[in-house]
């Protein structure tokens, strides 16, 4: 009998080389006259473990990793297709690994189990319950579902879900739309990625359920032209939902339709930024627009429209199918459900972690990561973006909940952890926060448009020396009237890393000009 | 059938019918014709702003607006590094500068030898495992100066194709 081996085809494993694990193994088995069968799994989300292959056994799958083509013969010698332990690349049993074992996946739970292109995969892993719960029940029924299980956006701003919904079933029009934000810009997130890439089928099913709470038969994603890959696979999922009657124009003989299309940007972070991406979405330059109106009222062509992340939108099938009280189960305060956190930067065990709010940043970083790659000390952490805070250590502490980060200033935004090491400069970073938003400011209002060039020029004058003291202040000033005065968070919030680190790192903002060291 | 990467104005025209009935169809658009030439010429100008009722200046200002279209043609691959935050921290900065100074070139340009033009890139997705490189379709992580320099050596001495 053939033993399937599982190797993963998400963008993090083949950019270290997965392809060429996937074929030295066939080759090597069938020069050794063994059968195998390699299964293009998605990721477990376990990325210092990547390529992470497993193999099926009667006592349930077995993993190696990090594998490189090099492994593959020793591995087959040890016993890889027995799950035989002993290979210095052994993990054991997959499900036992403790970074995964320790997790709460919820949104995650069929992530790297499932050949994600497989209709009937997904349907064998509970695929499909929720969008056939919803399609028993009333819009409105819907709705209150979702309301019930307290899920708030995942894109950033924690907006109630079920409320933006809400407002869009009860505006009347002849069209509305679900637009799913798939432009994940921020730096150290890669959770939208890993859905598309490796269950993409959840994504589907969480649109399709939208479409029915609000009456909508029209969705896009909007996916952000970096990732190729993903592109690819959602193109293909859909056309075997569609011939699988997930979507099209009877859902499952229900007379329900939904239709859904990828539309790619084109490299520009602000198209995250909801009005800005429906500007794009219409074929114009992703200029901010004014609110209100919102585009829950007038958004997409001007028609009521639902923008949702794609992390919010994978939530829903698991609150249809388990019922909302089971999601509100988890998390603290007025932040519901799991968060999927993202460890990235200097990090020993990168990857994907979900877990209920209310974690620690230290947990994280320490338990999960493992402390930095480099294995020099942690100095400063950014979560939730470049628009957010760089957080010092006596801030690691604090539970990431929406609440409790807001009162000190930081954000959850994504979930992207981004750790640094001692070596940074956080002047240099400073800089850098600066610099992006004058490369990627949408140029609509003056504060960010012109703010940011001057940001650049006078975080050079400090590192270069020049009236120091002066131009710290009118770097502070600066920062003010970009927070006050910008339309968007682009210009709002970029002030918040740069304020952060001159509060928490001011020592990096008086050291002597580069060519006066040493 | 012609596979051309030469542009013409009736390839141009072909693939705006194919796309021009979907809503919002010129991002869509601009995307075909830069799959196909890669780049926009700036030929085909005229011939979107008049299959879809807009004024050239307004197409001008989309293809300007984003980052990824290009109005000439690049290198025969494009080579963008990750400069975020998460690539930063495991030292996206050396390998930029060092991409920078073995190509000869900096950003938006390209070789002498027309094989390579360089981007910069704001993050790829794969920040767990950086610096991130993505060349042409594929991306790679955990780049050193090293493995760039073998990258690109390896770029330099594929095969051409035949094309058909
Ligand atoms: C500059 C900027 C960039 C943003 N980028 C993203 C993004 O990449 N993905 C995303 O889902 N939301 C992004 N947002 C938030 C969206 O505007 C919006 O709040 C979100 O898509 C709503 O979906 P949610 O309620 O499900 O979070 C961004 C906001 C701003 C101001
Ligand atoms: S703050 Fe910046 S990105 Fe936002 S609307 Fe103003 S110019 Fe555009
Ligand atoms: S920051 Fe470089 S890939 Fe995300």
């Amino acid at each position: 009998m053939s033993v399937r081996v599982f190797v993963p085809r998400d963008t993090t494993a083949l950019s270290l080389g997965a392809d060429a694990v996937a074929t030295g193994l066939e080759r090597e088995a069938e020069r050794r006259g063994l059968e195998l069968t390699v299964v293009r799994n998605g990721s477990r989300g376990l990325a210092w473990l990547e390529p992470l292959v497993e193999v099926e056994t009667p006592a349930g799958r077995v993993a190696y990793g990090p594998v490189t083509p090099a492994d593959v013969p020793s591995l087959l010698d040890e016993g890889l297709l027995e799950g035989r332990d002993g290979h210095a690349l052994a993990q054991g049993p997959t499900e036992s690994i403790p970074y995964l074992a320790r997790q709460q996946r919820l949104t995650f739970a069929r992530i790297g189990v499932t050949d994600p292109l497989s209709v009937d995969d997904y349907k064998a892993h509970d695929g499909f319950r929720g969008l056939e719960a919803a399609l028993a029940l009333e819009p409105q029924d819907i709705v209150e579902e979702v309301k019930a299980s307290g899920l708030r956006g995942r894109g950033g701003a924690a907006f109630p879900t079920g409320i933006k919904w809400q407002t869009v079933l009860d505006t009347p029009a002849d069209q509305k739309y679900i637009v799913c934000n798939a432009d994940e810009g921020d730096s150290g997130t890669f959770a939208d990625r890993l859905i598309m890439e490796c269950d993409p089928y959840v994504l589907i099913e969480g649109m399709a359920i939208a479409g029915l709470a609000v009456n909508a038969t029209q969705g896009y994603i909007y996916l952000r032209s970096e990732y190729p890959l993903a592109k690819e696979i959602l193109d293909d999922a859909i056309a075997r939902a569609e011939a699988a009657g997930y979507l099209g124009d009877d859902l499952q003989g229900s007379g329900r339709a939904f239709h859904l299309e990828v539309r790619l940007g084109a490299g520009a972070y602000i198209c995250g930024e909801e009005t800005s991406l429906l500007e794009s979405l219409e074929g114009k330059r992703g200029l901010v627009r004014f609110k209100p109106p919102l585009p829950a009222i007038e958004g997409l062509f001007g028609r009521p429209t639902v923008v949702n992340n794609v992390l919010s939108l994978a939530a829903v099938p698991f609150i249809l199918a388990e019922g909302a009280q089971a999601y509100a189960n988890h998390g603290m305060g007025r932040s519901r459900g799991t968060l999927a956190l993202q460890l990235a930067g200097n990090v020993q065990r990168g990857g994907l972690v979900e877990l209920a709010f209310g974690t620690t940043l230290r947990t994280l970083m320490e338990e999960f990561g493992g402390g930095t790659a480099s294995g020099r000390p942690l100095r400063a952490v950014q979560v939730g973006g470049p628009l957010c805070a760089y957080l010092p250590e006596n801030q690691w502490d604090m539970p990431l909940d929406y609440e409790t980060f807001a009162e000190v200033g930081a954000g959850v935004g994504h979930g992207g952890v981004v750790m640094f090491d001692d070596s940074v400069d956080m002047a240099e970073q400073a800089r850098f926060s600066m610099e992006f938003c004058k490369v990627e400011s949408c140029g609509k209002c003056t504060p960010c448009r012109i703010g940011s060039t001057r940001g650049v020029e006078v975080i050079d004058r400090i590192r270069a020396n020049e009236n120091r003291d002066a131009n710290l202040e009118l770097l502070g000033e600066l920062c003010e009237t970009m927070e006050d005065g910008s339309l968007c968070a682009m210009g709002g919030m970029t002030p918040f890393p740069v304020q952060s680190a001159l509060k928490y790192f001011p020592d990096d903002f008086q050291r002597a000009p580069e060519g006066d060291r040493s | 059938m012609n596979d051309s990467r030469e542009w013409t104005p009736q390839a141009v025209q072909a693939e705006i019918d194919a796309l021009k009935h979907k809503p919002g169809a010129l991002l869509p658009i601009l995307h075909a014709l830069q799959d196909r030439f890669d780049h926009v010429p700036e030929g085909a100008v005229p011939i979107i702003a008049e299959s879809l009722g807009l004024t050239r200046a307004e197409v001008h200002g989309v293809i300007s607006f984003y980052h990824h279209f290009r109005t000439s043609p690049p290198g025969r691959h494009v080579v963008q590094v990750c400069r975020a935050e998460a690539c930063q921290a495991r030292g996206a900065r050396t390998l930029e500068a060092h991409a920078k100074a073995t190509l000869g070139v900096g950003y938006h340009q390209t070789t002498a030898d027309r094989e390579i033009t360089l981007e910069a890139v704001y993050c790829l997705g794969n920040c767990a495992c950086g610096p991130s490189v993505r060349v042409d379709d594929q991306i790679l992580g955990r780049v050193t100066p090293e493995s760039f320099d073998a990258l690109v050596d390896e770029l330099r001495t594929q095969p051409l194709e035949v094309l058909g």
